[in-house]
């Protein structure tokens, strides 16, 4: 995987706000960079609030940015396009959302469901083709041709999950963000989505955007992590070495929160609580990201810069 | 710990659906002693949330118990009429949902729903309630209870708001508290606030609290013994130490192997549970698990397994633990299939 270094998403200082009522601003997003490899999986993992949906569905032209660039294989996409780019970058870059029951629609079949992005991107010159790629779709995920004339309602929730990662497959994208694909399912059916993704990206080489809120999960998926807090990325390493060696007090408090399946380990885990406060940040000494070691990016002020430079802990 | 508050025994009970006769609950027993925590495992549609709406008399109307009994204090729960039961919610038993927005209602101030449980079961006036509602709002962790006493629910916070439904909950001073899934809507940093905060809850009150999760990280921080249960029978019983140090249930043990840890890597497959749980309209005979247990033995699908008991503690239903069926452990199940992550430190 390592050794295709060609970037296919690039997104520098990506900013969404949100203007409420009575001149508030949410900055849901606030001067976010990162950057994903071919075939690699980049996990954003955060609270809820913390700005990584918003991310994701910015990236994917959902939302339309308040600052910042996207680039999506060496081509700038977050500014308006024309027909013919929209068209080449809506069918590479497909999502998987977290609800499977709201992102199908009830009233449409699986076959529907799954070849209405093919249709629409007009893809297929023939029908008969893109039956055979629905159908090869379904088998890839794991469902027969017979469940292809059935609707949503007829399924469980991990084979509903099935279907909306077969539909995002189909355009053969380059591209998948997957926002808390296995959040809304139940154990036992969470590790076979998982199995599945992870067979799925090897198979096909895909480039996953992984969001979601666990990071257990996270850890096990992805190559890179990145830690997001208040619409900041706080913390950006490679998974072991963010797990092994955290940096950041936010990602030490995340990582000190997960209960641990474990008893003589839960019993004795401690809880580290994280506060923005700590920091002492004012407008003099405000946090930039800084390179602690290759590849391991953190959030620091000057001074706390200087700290971990000796070895410090924060 | 001696004292058993409740004890569910052999509890059958079955919903009448279009499709047909749906059998949730096959023969559920356990106990609650006092002061303790049970927490009670399963995929949805295994029933755990059944058993506590049992409990508490909040079934739906097509909802049949056929058989058993919910003994609390020694009075059979099931005999009680509507009214007698109605005191005993709250006062005596209370419920924590899991969605903490669902369960308040949004036209209502904070205040107000805190204090309704006081004045309609304790005829508390008004300013007396009023006074007991800022204390619980306090006591559950609540910044400026006096303030925020006037807010709704939709400028709390979804951790806040679990903790409104606690104080809700421990206005009465029940002495069993039911917590239904608390904390899967909720982070991880916030949940782990909340399990702090039973936790204290149950420590100053002595509560007993019975607590549904299928996350089994979970149910290492907050119980002392846990309930295992599968297509709506409980298929394994022990304390936290049995459960995941010896589990003696093939279903135990994909439930323990089925999760990626921190020390799992990509490389390591996670165990999958095959197929989907049974149609609970037509269960299957023999052991219900047995469809998707790859240590599944003949008898398996033929005739159900009893309870076979490990130790005091610790009893199991499966056929593995027959002295006639192969020997066949939790560690030689790992072993089998090279499992990292999981439980393993």
């Amino acid at each position: 995987m390592s050794e295709n270094n060609q970037i296919v998403l690039e997104v520098k200082h990506l900013c969404k706000y949100f203007h409420g009522r009575k001149g508030m601003t949410t900055k849901a997003v606030d001067d976010v960079s990162f950057y994903i490899k071919k075939g690699e999986t980049f996990g954003l993992v955060g609270e809820s609030g913390c700005g990584k949906t918003t991310t994701g569905r910015t990236i994917i032209r959902l939302y339309k940015p308040t600052g910042g660039e996207v680039w999506f294989n060496a081509e700038r996409i977050d500014g308006p396009l024309n027909r013919e780019k929209t068209k080449r970058v809506t069918s590479k870059m497909q999502m998987i959302f977290q609800d499977p029951v709201a992102s199908l629609n009830p009233r449409m079949t699986v076959e529907e469901i799954i070849c209405e992005g093919a249709k629409i991107n007009k893809l297929f010159t023939n029908s008969a083709d893109l039956r055979k790629q629905m159908e090869h779709m379904l088998d890839l995920v794991g469902l027969t041709k017979e469940h292809a004339t059935r609707y949503p309602h007829e399924f469980s929730g991990g084979q509903r999950q099935r279907i909306a990662i077969a539909r995002a497959l189909l355009t053969n994208p380059e591209l998948i963000i997957a926002d808390e694909p296995i959040s809304s399912l139940d154990v036992s059916i969470q590790a076979q989505v998982l199995n599945l993704l992870n067979e799925l990206r090897h198979e096909l080489g895909l480039t996953i955007l992984f969001v979601a809120h666990n990071l257990s999960v996270v850890k096990y998926f992805s190559e890179r992590i990145g830690v997001m807090n208040k619409g900041r990325i706080v913390e950006m390493a490679d998974s072991e070495k963010l797990y092994e060696n955290p940096v950041h007090p936010y990602t030490k408090s995340l990582l000190s929160a997960i209960p641990i399946p474990d008893p003589i380990i839960e019993k004795n885990r401690e809880r580290i609580k994280y506060d923005i406060g700590m920091h002492g940040y004012n407008a003099s000494c405000m946090p930039a990201m800084h390179e602690v070691e290759p590849g391991h990016f953190v959030l620091l002020s000057q001074p706390e810069l200087e700290r971990v430079k000796r070895g410090e802990a924060l | 710990m001696n004292e058993k508050i409740l004890q569910v025994k052999d509890l059958h009970l079955h919903f009448k659906t279009y499709s047909g006769m749906v059998q949730a609950l096959r023969g559920v027993s356990f106990d609650v002693y006092k002061g303790e925590t049970l927490a009670i495992v399963g995929e949805s549609g295994s029933g755990k949330s059944v058993t506590t709406k049992a409990i508490t008399r909040l079934l739906t109307q097509n909802a049949m118990i056929l058989r058993g009994s919910i003994a609390y204090k020694g009075n059979d729960l099931l005999k009680l009429s509507e009214s007698e039961m109605c005191h005993i919610r709250g006062n005596e038993i209370s419920l924590i949902f899991q969605d903490p927005l669902s369960a308040l209602d949004p036209v209502m101030k904070i205040g107000r729903q805190i204090t309704e449980a006081l004045r309609v079961k304790k005829q508390m006036s008004r300013s007396e309630a009023k006074a007991k509602a800022i204390e619980l709002m306090h006591s559950v962790g609540i910044p400026d209870p006096v303030i925020r006493y006037n807010e709704y629910p939709f400028q709390f916070s979804g951790g806040m708001r679990q903790r409104i439904v606690i104080a809700i909950d421990l206005a009465c001073e029940p002495e069993l508290l039911i917590c239904d899934e608390p904390t899967t809507a909720l982070d991880v940093t916030i949940q782990s606030q909340i399990l702090e905060l039973i936790k204290d809850m149950q420590r100053k009150r002595n509560l007993s609290v019975i607590f549904i999760t299928h996350d089994l990280g979970v149910v290492v921080n907050i119980a002392d013994r846990v309930c295992v249960m599968y297509a709506g029978k409980i298929i394994e019983v022990g304390t936290v130490n049995d459960i995941f140090y010896s589990p003696q249930h093939p279903y135990t043990w994909s439930l323990l192997s089925s999760m990626p840890s921190l020390q799992s890597s990509a490389k390591d497959k996670l165990m999958v549970i095959p197929g989907t749980p049974p149609n609970m309209l037509h269960p299957p005979k023999g052991d219900a698990f047995a469809a998707r247990n790859r240590y599944a033995m003949t008898i398996d699908f033929e005739r159900e397994p009893p309870l076979f008991r490990i130790s005091d503690t610790h009893y199991a239903a499966t056929w593995l633990l027959h002295p006639d069926a192969p020997a066949m452990t939790w560690e030689d199940a790992k072993h089998a299939r090279g499992i990292k992550g999981g439980t393993q430190a």
